[in-house]
């Protein structure tokens, strides 16, 4: 559908139509909120416009080797995933609003829902978030609703990004969000199990941590049920090629950012949240849920499943103000993961592995240079302590061509010099030599 | 028909008095209305309510209903038996169908509420 602005003439005969002026139509919005000027520049013509973006655009560095993670990955992306993706047939960002009438979308939706239980190992998925952040928060909404308590313990090995979104999303609610401190990168479970009572609705963890450290929560899980609160774990779904599933651990909500799967790092998105959980919790699931069902002459058809939860049927009291997924992206992840196969997705985890365990020890062994945390428990991504601060040498790092990764003051306090280092299957041997050989020669 | 000695709410749920204790659940009206009920959510034992607090939600194909607590109380004993089998709202909400149970404190405020008679013509006057 084309944005089609109206003219003047045409407001004006509107205006006439229903008998208001505009700034009737405007009145009920407070003076003081109104605004005189949008303060925006002057328009320019399409030509000055490209060569406007094109100058701006020219100031990414976009050729730099990538070592930056905390997240968000440079995965390998096979071209045949553009490639169906982009079919026009696919090509919405949406839920149809007509849902039924677009089977294939349904059918890839439904699919997509299925790859994620797999991964996993949980039962039920919806039809995906809007990111991993916002999906850790909704799981953690789910589990208010499901325990009808308001207590939450999260580790701060959980994604900083995601716990700063998780504060100003409570800020006006009545939930005490409860923080632990880890130790040696991983959970602090002393002080989990303290915290853990009767009033926590649920403990929040990450598997691999934003560390890039590996855990196993399977004791905390046990720990959790026996206080009738639940395990939501965030994860990173390429791990799972290789490492035991947060439903192996008893997890009851999982949540994760799939753009490691076949989606390009891109500052601002689109990426995609995914959650699954047990199938008791399903009726507290927000978002679309896309089931498999028979119709009147016993064809396999897919529907739109358990609506009553959502706003358009349940308002104000629906599981979440979400009505829509990132369906183009889901779309995304599930021919990634099609394309890779179970194979596919095993060998590129590994190889991250791997990659990650060559490049910590060239790293390490680097004269001033220190793994942060005793546990060599790592998948992709590892913590170094640099003789100076983090922030200088990315600085410098950038300009020698290397996005050398995260420098993690901004988030600790107290790692001023560490860095955190993400390596994928992308990544050389000569590559990952050449990084090791720039850092040095910069401290 | 329902039962004899109920009352009931314009919100269509019925509530029967018995001592100092009492049952509610939703009107046939409320059933038929909602088609083929699919999910109960009853409310926790031991919560404290007062007359039109939310109390419960039961969950149809086609739509999710609160259900209102006719009178102040506590929740006594909830239908367990829902959670496995909503549908037997459907098939006998006057009795089997039953969704809490729960001490009323003034029995004054269920007495106040409609009859059977009333309520019929209340919604003959919906249709």
């Amino acid at each position: 559908m084309p944005f089609i602005s109206n003219t003047d003439q045409q407001r004006h005969q509107m205006l006439e139509a229903i008998g208001m002026t505009m700034d009737g139509l405007f009145a009920d919005i407070p003076q003081e909120l109104m605004t005189n000027s949008l303060n925006l520049p002057k328009s320019m013509t399409e030509q000055q416009v490209r060569s406007h973006l094109a100058e701006m655009a020219g100031k990414n560095h976009i050729d730099l080797t990538c070592f930056l993670g905390g997240g968000f990955y440079d995965h390998f992306i096979p071209a045949a995933v553009y490639s169906i993706v982009s079919r026009s047939e696919f090509y919405t960002a949406y839920t149809p609003y007509q849902p039924e009438l677009s089977q294939g979308t349904l059918q890839a939706i439904y699919e997509f829902q299925s790859s994620v239980c797999r991964l996993t190992d949980m039962e039920v998925s919806n039809a995906s978030l809007y990111d991993g952040g916002t999906a850790i928060y909704e799981a953690m909404m789910m589990a208010l609703r499901i325990t009808r308590r308001n207590k939450i313990v999260i580790d701060d090995s959980v994604n900083p990004i995601y716990r700063v979104m998780m504060d100003s999303y409570t800020q006006n609610l009545k939930i005490e969000l409860e923080q632990t401190t880890s130790i040696d990168g991983l959970a602090n479970r002393e002080a989990i199990l303290d915290k853990l009572d009767d009033k926590t609705a649920a403990v929040i963890l990450q598997n691999p941590n934003f560390f890039g450290c590996i855990d196993d929560f399977t004791d905390i899980a046990q720990a959790a049920h026996e206080k009738g609160a639940l395990l939501i774990v965030s994860t990173y779904p390429i791990s799972l090629g290789i490492l035991k599933t947060p439903g192996q651990m008893g997890a009851d909500i999982v949540t994760g950012e799939g753009q490691s799967l076949g989606l390009p790092m891109s500052f601002g998105g689109p990426y995609l949240g995914f959650m699954a959980s047990r199938k008791k919790f399903v009726r507290q699931m927000p978002g679309r849920i896309v089931g498999r069902t028979t119709d009147r002459q016993d064809r396999r058809s897919f529907v739109l499943t358990l609506q009553p939860r959502e706003q358009h049927i349940r308002r104000d009291k629906a599981t979440s103000n979400i009505c829509s997924n990132e369906a183009l992206c889901a779309l995304t992840a599930l021919v990634y993961l099609s394309l890779m196969g179970k194979e596919g997705l095993k060998e590129t985890a590994q190889l991250c592995a791997d990659k990650a365990s060559y490049a910590y020890q060239r790293i390490t062994a680097i004269p001033g240079v220190e793994a942060h945390f005793r546990s060599k428990w790592f998948f992709n991504e590892f913590v170094v302590d640099l003789p100076c601060d983090a922030a200088d040498v990315v600085a410098k790092l950038i300009e020698k061509g290397f996005a050398a990764g995260f420098p993690l003051r901004r988030y600790y306090n107290d790692m001023e010099n560490s860095l955190l280092i993400s390596v994928t299957e992308k990544r050389s041997k000569q590559q990952i030599g050449l990084l090791a050989e720039a850092l040095e020669s910069v401290l | 028909m329902a039962p004899k000695g109920l009352f009931f709410t314009e919100n269509h749920e019925w509530i029967k008095l018995e001592g100092d204790t009492a049952t509610v659940g939703v009107t046939d009206h409320a059933q038929e209305s909602l088609g083929e009920i699919t999910f109960v959510e009853l409310p926790i034992e031991g919560k404290e309510l007062s007359a039109g607090d939310e109390a419960a939600v039961v969950e149809s194909s086609k739509a999710a209903s609160d259900v209102y607590s006719p009178a102040g109380g506590t929740v006594t004993e909830v239908n367990n038996a829902l959670e496995d089998n909503p549908e037997t709202i459907n098939e006998s909400c006057y009795e089997d169908g039953w969704i809490w149970k729960m001490t009323v404190k003034d029995k004054s405020e269920v007495e106040g509420l409609i009859d059977e008679q009333a309520y019929n013509k209340y919604v003959e006057g919906l249709e």
